[in-house]
């Protein structure tokens, strides 16, 4: 999967309650809705500054906060391709795999705003077009892979009534 | 190889020897989800096929976050939750009962060795019962519900010993503040956290509860404290259930052991926006706050409303601070009032409101206006929490909240509790 799009770029720590405020995550499944209002009390414009594709590019701690799963879904129906940051807070990193989005660990520092890029999560690798350079990627678990392979933990329990997360003898 | 607790839990719970970052499929013991992540579960739940959860005696939600309903769309998610419970034929504890992390333990389902998953961070609470408890998205619990297990990356363990005695007037509160600022809000990130130590071993589980439930904010996945006399007392005032504690062996590896001396630790005082710009509370005395809140699933136990009573018995909260007191739950709320703790806080000028989360996240309860500061003895203080990207938030012990409401400025407790 090859995925292309400009960088906007965040801090370190970016907490649930930035990316989606508890005010409107108690009143509605409608995640479409929920998306108009990601990362507001950071950037009250944020919604309307993302064409479809775009990346969140952020410090460390991504995510730190509550379990809202609905800060991933928020993020993906604001037509986010995928998150780069330093480090991940652990619960919103299992949320993001589990509702299939990617989640790409790499030194940020190297991404500037408005950076034109290309994640190749296949290769393990950023393409970062207008600085032209590379930048590595570190790998996924195994299990998370075979998750998101599945298209999240939604459609792995759909296609095998249960966990299967034994790595594939070959 | 010697084991940690966490080790030695997901090892009992998925029939296999596991170590830090080896990845396992284990059994759960029990399942909790609250409102702000249930209605999304249920959803998930249908989408993948489910039918029946597959033990409803293993599975409770908790409608605490709002509660009561605030609006419609609230009402019609608490809706779905009680309709699904009912199906299901799950225990669904409605408004006013209680903030789940208060309620959970209370059923006295949850204890030593158990492996507990909540659709909550702050499920990393039940830590202080000796249990593996951890906070999950609300995907993992619909697959848990339907599987009964879930799958886990084995932390390595952080152990933080925490030496001497605490200082009069100087709570769990100050100590978890403390170590946080220290250790900052990604300092154990990944980590199940053993918190040990005889200032750990003096604490009452109510304050024991407080350092756990805290563990989350410095990243962490669980935070354990072994069980003792402590603990199998106040379980057996829970519940007939016989656990076996977990210890971890002499030669368990951590990842890493810090040691913190508490005895002279002073009231400490987490400043806006982030948990760990923690300062002392004498560096921040004077600050006017608008509004104080004592309460949340980190501080609205006896113990705490009790501290909050002993300051503000027979004297008058400031008429420029409205003090909001929310109690973890109905049980805490009859003992407060067969105490006269109740009646001293509301006779102080105390809006006491529904058992729950109160106004700790913003959506409804005490929503702070533009550039007014709270006082909370909550466990986040994010820009936006409480429902206003325009207020400040400072995050302290209950004595603090309480001397803060008095003078209408953050406040040393330790004035109001010498002169008593
Ligand atoms: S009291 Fe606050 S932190 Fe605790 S569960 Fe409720 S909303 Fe979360």
């Amino acid at each position: 999967m090859l995925l292309k799009g400009k960088a906007h770029k965040f801090g370190d720590d970016i907490n649930t309650d930035y990316i989606i405020s508890g005010k409107y995550k108690f009143k509605t499944l409608d995640m479409d809705e929920l998306a108009r209002h990601v990362m507001e009390d950071l950037d009250p414009d944020f919604y309307h500054k993302i064409a479809p594709g775009d990346f969140i590019v952020a410090g460390r701690n991504f995510g730190c906060g509550s379990s809202r799963e609905q800060a991933p879904l928020a993020i993906k129906h604001a037509r986010i391709s995928a998150v780069l940051a330093k480090s991940f807070a652990r619960i919103f990193y299992r949320n993001a795999i589990n509702t299939g989005l990617p989640v790409v660990e790499c030194d940020t520092d190297q991404i500037d705003p408005g950076d034109e890029l290309e994640v190749d999560l296949k290769a393990g690798l950023i393409t970062n077009r207008t600085k032209a350079t590379t930048l590595p990627i570190k790998p996924l678990p195994p299990v998370m892979i075979k998750i998101l392979n599945d298209g999240g933990l939604v459609a792995h329990f759909r296609k095998h009534g249960g966990f299967r997360l034994e790595e594939e003898k070959e | 190889m010697g084991q940690t607790i966490a080790e030695k839990i997901l090892s009992a719970h998925s029939g296999q020897e596991a170590y830090a970052h080896d990845i396992v499929v284990a059994r759960v013991d029990f399942i909790m989800g609250q409102d702000g992540t249930s209605p999304l579960a249920i959803r998930s739940f249908e989408e993948m096929g489910g039918r029946r959860v597959f033990d409803p005696e293993r599975v409770a939600f908790v409608i605490d976050h709002s509660a009561p309903s605030p609006s419609e769309g609230v009402s019609n998610l608490h809706q779905l939750m009680r309709r699904f419970a009912r199906e299901q034929g799950i225990h669904l504890y409605d408004i006013g009962e209680g903030v789940c992390h208060q309620v959970v333990p209370e059923s006295g389902r949850v204890g030593p060795g158990s492996l507990v998953i909540g659709a909550d961070s702050h499920t990393c609470t039940y830590g202080a019962l000796n249990a593996l408890a951890t906070g999950v998205g609300s995907t993992d619990l619909a697959a848990a519900m339907i599987s009964g297990q879930m799958w886990f990356k084995v932390p390595e363990t952080f152990r933080i010993v925490c030496r001497g005695t605490l200082p009069p007037g100087v709570y769990a509160k100050d100590l978890i503040l403390y170590l946080i600022g220290q250790l900052t809000a990604d300092g154990a990130t990944y980590m199940a956290v053993e918190f040990a130590g005889e200032a750990i071993a003096q604490l009452s589980m109510e304050g024991r509860f407080t350092v756990a439930n805290m563990a989350v904010e410095m990243g962490a996945k669980a935070g354990l404290m072994e069980a003792d006399d402590k603990t199998l007392a106040w379980l057996a005032r829970h519940t007939r259930r016989q656990f076996v504690p977990v210890r971890p062996d002499e030669d368990a590896r951590y990842a890493r052991v810090a040691e913190y001396d508490v005895s002279r630790l002073s009231p400490q005082v987490a400043c806006p926006h982030r948990v760990d710009n923690v300062r002392p509370v004498e560096e921040v005395a004077g600050t006017p706050v608008q509004q104080a809140v004592i309460g949340t699933c980190t501080n609205g136990r006896l113990e705490d409303l009790r501290v909050a009573a002993r300051i503000l018995a027979g004297r008058r909260v400031h008429r420029d601070v409205r003090l909001v007191v929310a109690p973890a739950s109905r049980q805490v709320y009859l003992e407060a009032m067969r105490e006269g703790i109740i009646q001293a806080l509301v006779e102080s000028g105390a809006a006491v409101v529904t058992p729950g989360c109160g106004p700790c996240v913003g959506t409804h309860n005490g929503i702070p206006a533009d550039g007014e500061n709270v006082i909370s003895t909550a466990n986040r203080n994010f820009k936006g929490r409480m429902g206003n990207n325009k207020a400040f938030i400072y995050l302290a012990s209950p004595a603090t909240v309480a001397a803060s409401a008095l003078t209408g400025k953050i406040t040393d407790p330790r004035h109001f509790l010498e002169s008593r």
